[in-house]
């Protein structure tokens, strides 16, 4: 029997030291960022200041147990029948009764403050140099800068992770699932506020490293902010269950100096003004394809297959509506299909982009219909 | 108190009964009802009321000036082409303003739409009033058809000094569906 | 069971048309026991796909059924039917009366659940699979986006809760109108103490969750816009609706776990229960405080900071009464006489990690901080801690603890005692490793995962499978018990054991006090 309460003890007190270590191994694993066990104090001054709240709150729990624990295993090293004690007969005492409801109500009231302040501080949304409309989409982000002249750069976001990845028949990236095609890019020391929405179900847009989770709501905007104190690319993801692909959903967050972001912004404005350009040349079969592909991976394959086969989405390999009539096809691409998981891409993509996965989809797959769809045809396809 | 059975413990049973029944029934005419009232006090997701203000303001602050950004979003399988002919404007509180969203509808369809308001920061919901709005109503838009939809509004005197800009979005949903439905219905 | 005329019915008909508590009660335990080997087994499902990075076993989309039928076979399956097989069991004998107050209804609200969970179950072979939007189902992903199974999960839903609403009334019925001439309320044991609290709490919010469920079929199927913005409604509102149920909900799970510990820890310690009227009073005001705090489960939805700081403050006042009965029961165990017999390990162990799971829900009460804690695996932690070390341990303390009592046999205590370390050890490997990547940043319901998290991940796995094997164990024991083990006479199994159950013979017969006992002046929880 006293063989069996060491055992308990000694196992008993196992999560608590366990709890311990998580401070010790924490300062050991930064840097590498594996195996980390602690919150990440971030790069903005609201997270470190969540991150000592944290870890007061931590503190004080730590020894709250560490006297309750010690008691409680005092007691049952102790009080136990094979040491031939005789129980004692108590049974109340208004006194102590009174004293643990006061005290952990003071402690309570200790934690309160910092954490209001902390919170008063999340809700301090004014005075953004920048705002940035973030949109959840299943499952994707989209990113548009808000400025007053009316040409707001906008662009998507996609998991960047290759299907070989995540089905295992290549080597995972060190980044693996926490990469975007395009990630926002934000300049350092400026308060940037972010108006957050969705487009179809809730999603959560969370970056612990810039301190910010905000729900995004369809048909809603709510509104957050940070301040990045440090140049860096900050990973997070998405945090609320938005359906099949809500584990594939990263936020990359790149936080660059001033000049780099303006010299980004204006290479944004250009590559519009190219893709503009593009919109009026002709393509050839093989260019078309070679994009089309590329759009293909990173819009249509989480839901049609790597190979066209289908899955949440329809098979596009021999399906009526890629080897049938081509206004047909492209006006399931360009607005969707009502009642199902098929997107209106028309506002996702753009023409070009739009031109060329679909005259892949028609030529890919075993699908051989030889007809080409130039930027054009989607552009007066779109006027109707 | 009230004896429904002699068996007490029936009594008991159908006093329970009563409060489950009274439970469910208070979701749909307390729950949903108060929640309209809390956002409508508090701006709850920044929601803006839904019908038009008729108060009047008395003068116009000119000595600040409030930045109005308008946002639009598509809701999924919204085709529409759905954007603020401005994307922002500087107001003086107590003044009306207008501008106009631009919509296009590329279907060969008709369609019915519906715009839902929402404003950031919350709090600036309540002093942000609508006279004239496009999403009071649902709007039809022949297939091909473009059309400009109005808004006019007034920021309250009354707005807080330390807010200086305020977003106003909308996020347009195809209620074309619901529409046809609810004549089917009839 | 010598007397033939109140004996049990015969075959298969006994369990369909019995009216007996200790039978309904019983069913209830096995009906609860499977549902959690179901619920388990879907666990291993998201254990196995979680062991390494990389999708190996099963698709994104099966992983979603797996989480929410997951937590809903738990919730509503395992935990929930269990508590109320106990309080069938057990109410009556404690409180000294014959059987419970309405028997025809009890009857029924325990054969209405079989078909909602096999309903349930069927879902995922339907067209579209199973639900996959969470056990919180929130809008619109369970409305507007939601596979075709959803009608029969709503289905399903309001018929678990009428058997929740019926067993609950039975209870109140029960306990304000059958106790033994001289049993007051304040005589009564923790357990009945608890449990009409509990009964209380669900008569008051399963109608609200019947309430959410209706909406959503209204709004998938009649056209109505409760949740949808299009319509003129808003999604939050349905998370406000879930969580004035879901958070009274909790302590509906946690409560009669409190009263079981707060009857098991005394016997063991061979001392009376300390501070029994503060305990009452304590189990009051947490269920009070269940219905001012739900918001705390939506920090981020974008409230207003005065909502945001109401409820924070309400959320951390919990911890006032929830730490009254931890020191309570620590307080009972000081300088009794104590030994350390199966029931008595899980409650030691729902102590220390119940308290750990309290730990870490005040934490998460901090809405700032919850800021990053939210929908991480640290929350997952927390409420498996809370969940599974505080109910299911405290469910298997007392079926250890009264078994005896139920079928005159004593079970085996070194496979007992083998349970509860295995136990233990498994869930503490599983779990505890969540606070980590949780804080490291992985969100919860992810089917896949970045590198960083991989290790803990696989340990969590490992855990999972240890804990889910010594539940097989627990069975082996419970039916080697029920068919072969030590047969015990003694009224009393347990010499530190207080209270009417222990008057009655061993085995308890089918029948139990026909003629109301009378008790002596002594309280009977002292």
């Amino acid at each position: 029997m006293c063989f069996e309460a060491k055992r308990l003890a000694k196992l008993a007190l196992g999560p608590v030291l366990m709890l311990l270590s998580m401070v010790s191994a924490g300062v050991m694993a930064a840097g590498e960022k594996v195996n980390e066990v602690n919150m990440a104090p971030g790069v903005t001054a609201v997270g470190q200041n969540i991150f000592d709240l944290h870890m007061t709150i931590f503190w004080i729990c730590v020894i709250i147990g560490l006297l309750v624990f010690g008691v409680m295993f005092y007691s049952i090293i102790y009080h136990r029948k094979s040491r031939g004690v005789t129980p004692a007969t108590f049974h109340e005492s208004t006194k102590v009764e009174i004293a643990w409801t006061v005290v952990p109500f003071l402690i309570l009231i200790g934690m309160a403050v910092p954490a209001t302040s902390t919170l008063l501080e999340i809700y301090d949304v004014e005075d953004a140099e920048m705002d940035i409309l973030i949109t959840g989409y299943q499952w994707k982000w989209k990113y548009e800068y808000l400025s007053d002249d009316g040409e707001n750069v906008s662009f998507f976001s996609n998991l960047r992770t290759p299907q070989s990845e995540i089905y295992n028949s290549e080597d995972k990236g060190q980044h693996y699932l926490l990469e975007v095609d395009e990630p926002l890019v934000i300049p350092v020391d400026t308060k940037v506020r972010f108006l957050v929405t969705a487009n179809d179900v809730i999603h959560a847009w969370w970056v612990p490293e810039l301190a910010v989770k905000r729900d995004a709501i369809p048909g809603f905007i709510n509104e957050t902010w940070t301040l990045a104190e440090e140049e860096g690319i900050y990973r997070g993801q998405c945090a609320e269950l938005c359906g099949k692909d809500h584990g594939f959903m990263p936020v990359v967050v790149n936080v660059v100096s001033q000049g780099e972001y303006d010299e980004w912004l204006s290479g944004k404005k250009a590559e519009a003004a190219e893709i503009k350009e593009l919109m009026a040349q002709t393509f050839t079969m093989d260019e078309l394809m070679e994009r089309g592909k590329a759009v293909y991976d990173r819009n249509c394959l989480a839901c049609h297959g790597a190979n066209g086969e289908g899955g949440v989405g329809t098979a596009i390999a021999a399906s009526a509506i890629a080897t049938g009539d081509l206004a047909g096809h492209l006006d399931v691409g360009i607005n969707g299909v009502a009642g199902t998981a098929m997107q209106a891409f028309g506002g996702q993509i753009n023409d070009v982009e739009m031109a060329a996965v679909i005259t892949y989809q028609r030529n890919a797959f075993g699908n051989n219909m030889g007809d080409m769809v130039q930027p054009i045809d989607v552009f007066n396809h779109k006027k109707g | 108190m009230i004896r429904v059975s002699d068996n007490p413990a029936i009594d008991t049973a159908a006093k329970l009964v009563v409060v489950a029944i009274g439970m469910f029934a208070f979701v749909f005419v307390v729950m949903v009802p108060l929640y309209d009232v809390l956002c409508d006090a508090l701006g709850i997701n920044g929601k803006t009321s839904d019908t038009a203000y008729t108060s009047v303001q008395a003068g116009v602050d000119e000595s600040r000036e409030i930045t109005i950004q308008f946002v639009a979003t598509n809701n999924d399988g919204m085709p529409w082409e759905f954007r603020p002919d401005v994307t922002a404007m500087k107001v003086n509180p107590g003044a009306s303003n207008d501008t106009i969203f631009l919509a296009r509808n590329p279907l060969p369809q008709d369609m019915v739409a519906q715009a839902i308001p929402s404003v950031s920061p919350s709090r600036a919901a309540e002093y942000f009033h609508k006279t004239e709005c496009f999403c009071f109503n649902q709007q039809p838009l022949e297939g091909g058809g473009v059309a400009e939809m109005p808004l006019q509004f007034i920021v309250d005197q009354e707005l807080p000094r330390d807010i200086k800009t305020i977003t106003l979005s909308y996020t347009i949903f195809d209620v074309t569906d619901m529409v046809n439905g609810a004549v089917a219905a009839r | 069971m010598g007397d033939h005329h109140h004996g049990p019915a015969k075959g298969l008909s006994r369990w369909l048309f019995t009216t007996n508590h200790k039978d309904i009660g019983t069913m209830y335990l096995w009906f609860s026991f499977a549902m959690f080997i179901m619920g388990g087994a879907f666990a291993m499902v998201i254990r196995a796909e979680l062991f390494q990075p990389g999708m190996q076993l099963v698709d994104p989309a099966f992983f979603n059924q797996m989480t929410t039928l997951h937590g809903l076979v738990m919730v509503f399956g395992a935990i929930m039917p269990s508590f109320v097989g106990l309080a069938n069991w057990m109410i009556p004998m404690m409180i000294g009366a014959p059987d419970m107050a309405l028997p025809r209804m009890n009857n029924w609200s325990f054969w209405i659940l079989p078909p909602a969970f096999l309903l349930l179950a069927s879902s995922l072979f339907m067209e579209g699979g199973a639900p996959a939007f969470g056990w919180t189902f929130y809008a619109p992903l369970s409305t507007t986006y939601a596979p075709p199974s959803v009608t029969y999960f709503i289905f399903s839903v309001h018929v678990l809760g009428l058997s929740s609403i019926m067993g609950s009334i039975n209870i109140i019925a029960t306990v304000m109108n059958m106790r033994a001439p001289g049993m007051t309320y304040m005589k009564m044991p923790l357990f009945v103490w608890t449990w009409l609290i509990t009964a209380f709490l669900l008569v008051a919010v399963m109608p609200v969750l019947a309430g959410a469920v209706t909406m959503m079929l209204m709004d998938i199927h009649f056209g109505t816009s409760f949740f949808s913005a299009a319509g003129g409604g808003d999604p939050v509102l349905f998370q406000h609706i879930f969580w004035f149920f879901g958070h009274p909900e909790v302590y509906i799970i946690i409560l009669p776990a409190f009263g079981v510990v707060s009857q098991i820890i005394p016997a063991f310690s061979r001392k009376p229960l300390f501070g029994y009227d503060s305990m009452v009073y304590a189990t009051a005001s947490i269920a009070f405080l269940s219905f001012i705090v739900w918001a705390h489960h939506m920090y981020t939805v974008g409230m207003p900071i005065a909502g945001e700081l109401f409820f924070m403050y309400a959320t951390m006042l919990i911890a006032v009464p929830t730490g009254v009965k931890v020191f309570n029961w620590i307080t009972t165990m000081w300088r009794g006489a104590m030994t350390f017999e199966t029931p008595m390990l899980f409650c030691i162990g729902f102590l220390v990690l119940f308290t750990i799971g309290g730990f870490t829900g005040l934490m998460l009460s901090i809405a700032p901080a919850d800021f990053q804690y939210h929908d991480s695996y640290f929350v997952v932690a927390h409420f498996h801690y809370v969940m599974v070390a505080g109910a299911v341990f405290s469910m298997t303390a007392a079926v250890y603890y009264w078994l005896p009592k139920w079928c005159g046999r004593m079970y085996n205590e070194t496979m007992g005692k083998t349970h509860f370390w295995i136990s233990f050890i498994g869930f503490n490997v599983t779990f505890f490793p969540q606070h980590f990547v949780g804080l490291a940043g992985m969100p919860r319901r992810i089917p896949d995962y970045a590198l960083q998290f991989a290790d803990f991940n696989m340990m969590s796995s490992i855990g999972a499978f240890i804990y889910g094997a010594s539940q097989i164990l627990f069975l082996y024991n419970v039916i080697a018990t029920i068919v072969a083990g030590k047969p015990v006479s003694d009224e009393k199994v347990w010499d530190g054991a207080e209270g009417l159950e222990w008057t009655v013979a061993t085995p308890a017969p089918y029948h139990t006090f026909e003629t109301p006992p009378t008790l002596d002046a002594k309280p009977a929880h002292a």
